[in-house]
């Protein structure tokens, strides 16, 4: 309690005590609960359309058979496949990338007035044009969900960059680093929390990138494309459980990047602590 | 070199903006920088020329650079270019003013009341980890592929980043502010007139630009999967009759837009928080 009082900016949850945190558990749980309970009533006595409005029954049943069937198993894994092998190769040019940028002032000033520019375009825009050079087949997805990380990934690596503090590397200077030393030593660690965090964006986006690419380009095995077959053959069953995939996989993404950068930026000590 | 928390306190103490050399060699030093940008950009387009002259793809694969030119004439003078356009951006309109406002109600209520808080967060936050892209397939089921799609879509993906900043933006007003409003005797009105609103404007404003350009992206997208106007049909009929002229045209106008929102509301956003002085919210915080 009086750590809270000492820094007031600290979140006030933690001054809660543990009846009022379950009450305001048990309250975020009315709303869905009321949806549910709508859902199951107007399904079972069938005020909408039982063509559209699929049971909450169907739902899971079909969850369970396809999960058994295996049939979400490899659109899951296909999509999966499709995400990380374009993440990895968008990261590692758009690391690449923006380190030039950020190191080189010419280059900077030669690429990134186009690279600002090409970025204004909306993503998914590419797509049409992408398919037309590369078909519509995997090659292009992949390529696709590449570029989508590789943007944010460039911006915040050169950010990240660009934001080492020139005493910093002064000091190395002044102690005979030599460039590589420096760019290992102090750039590189200095640029990482930024890095990171257009890493962890660029996952976010390449998760977006594989949806939609699996949407617009040719049909073939992903969550997309399952949510596609549904829509096309008015299986809400089948649309609904590809929305809790889609939204699943992705908030798993993003915890697993915040515990990775946790973990590997753990030596960082915040301006904060290190003011006391 | 000193020790850093001395080197701080000298650049507190500094003026805020650099003495600003003349407006003339200013000017000059950033013509010359922005030529440099552009080389990139006419070696891109001398490539590209040399390629379509030399035939180096088809031209349905690659139209030459005066094609793009002339397609884009054409469409401007028929009038066609600005009626898509037109359509896009009314879409876009309609679609962010809802959820927007509804981002904003919604952040306002939650930010201000806790028990409201508890009530709705958990199912927002649930449902804001679908991206907008897994709910188009669902939505397109119950509201066919019509313009109430269009709204639809496009005001979800803005309301979701305005509700969330501006609730961080209410809870993130120091306590300190508050509790010296109330030593004041502030009523409430007041308090959120004149300490809890203002202080939260900066975030909300992150929100309506984070919004802004997910509306964007996401008249795209939903315009490139089902409609039948608009500047993403454009793309998917000029690539259907592999008129890759009439799709560079869109997608140079589609970035065009982007562009303009982006650096617009970048520009309102400074007019806006020019009272608020850099250096405040850091000593806020700290």
């Amino acid at each position: 309690m009086s750590e809270a009082l000492l820094a007031p900016s600290a979140p006030p949850l933690d001054s809660r005590s543990a009846w009022q945190r379950s009450l305001s558990f048990r309250r975020g749980l009315l709303v869905p609960g009321l949806i549910l309970t709508a859902w199951i009533v107007s399904t079972h006595y069938g005020l909408v359309n039982k063509h559209l409005v699929a049971k909450p029954g169907a739902v899971v049943t079909r969850a369970i058979k396809e999960a058994t069937e295996g049939g979400l198993l490899v659109n899951l894994l296909a999509s999966l496949q499709r995400d990380s092998i374009g993440f990895v190769l968008g990261a590692l040019a758009g690391v690449a990338f923006g380190g030039l940028l950020g190191m080189s002032n010419l280059s900077n000033r030669l690429f990134s007035p186009t690279f600002h520019a090409a970025k204004q375009v909306a993503m998914f825009a590419w797509i049409p044009l992408l398919s037309v050079w590369l078909g519509t087949g995997e090659q292009a997805k992949v390529i696709f969900i590449a570029v989508a990380a590789f943007y944010p990934i460039v911006v915040n690596t050169q950010e990240g960059i660009q934001g080492v503090a020139r005493e910093h590397i002064e000091v190395a200077r002044a102690f005979d680093y030599t460039r590589w030393q420096i760019l290992r030593k102090v750039v590189f660690p200095s640029a990482l929390p930024s890095i990171f965090a257009g890493i962890h964006t660029g996952l976010i986006y390449a998760w977006l990138g594989t949806i939609g690419a699996e949407y617009l380009l040719a049909p073939g095995f992903g969550i997309g494309n399952l949510m596609i077959e549904g829509r096309e053959s008015f299986q809400m069953d089948k649309v609904l459980l590809g929305v809790i995939v889609v939204g699943a996989v992705g908030a798993t993404i993003n915890l697993l990047a915040s515990r990775i950068e946790q973990y590997v930026l753990r030596w960082r000590v915040t301006a904060f602590e290190a003011r006391q | 070199m000193s020790q850093p928390e001395v080197s701080y306190e000298l650049r507190a103490q500094a003026p805020e903006k650099p003495v600003s050399s003349s407006f003339g060699s200013k000017l000059l030093s950033s013509i010359s920088a922005k030529s440099v940008g552009l080389i990139v950009p006419a070696a891109l387009l001398l490539l590209w020329k040399v390629a379509a002259d030399r035939v180096w793809a088809p031209p349905q694969f690659l139209p030459p650079p005066s094609t793009v030119l002339r397609t884009f004439g054409e469409q401007y003078d028929s009038g066609e270019l600005f009626t898509n356009f037109a359509i896009s951006l009314g879409r876009v309109a309609g679609g962010f003013a809802i959820g927007a406002l509804f981002g904003l109600v919604l952040g306002v209520a939650m930010g201000l009341s806790r028990t409201l808080e508890d009530y709705l967060s958990p199912l927002f936050r649930a449902a804001s980890q679908v991206p907008v892209l897994g709910w188009l397939p669902l939505a397109m089921m119950f509201l066919g592929i019509g313009e109430s799609l269009k709204l639809v879509i496009i005001a979800h993906a803005s309301l979701v980043p305005v509700a969330m900043n501006t609730l961080k933006g209410i809870q993130s007003v120091p306590r300190q502010y508050v509790e010296v409003a109330r030593a004041f005797g502030f009523s409430n009105s007041q308090l959120l007139r004149k300490v809890i609103f203002p202080a939260s404007v900066p975030s909300m404003f992150v929100g309506i630009r984070y919004g802004i350009t997910q509306a964007w992206l996401s008249l795209v997208t939903v315009e490139l999967l089902a409609s039948s106007e608009g500047l993403g049909f454009m793309i998917v009929w000029g690539r259907q009759l592999l008129q890759l002229d009439l799709v560079l045209a869109a997608i140079v106008i589609i970035g065009a837009v982007g562009l303009t929102f982006d650096k617009g509301l970048a520009l309102l956003e400074e007019r806006l928080l020019r009272w608020r002085p850099k250096n405040s919210l850091q000593g806020g915080h700290a």
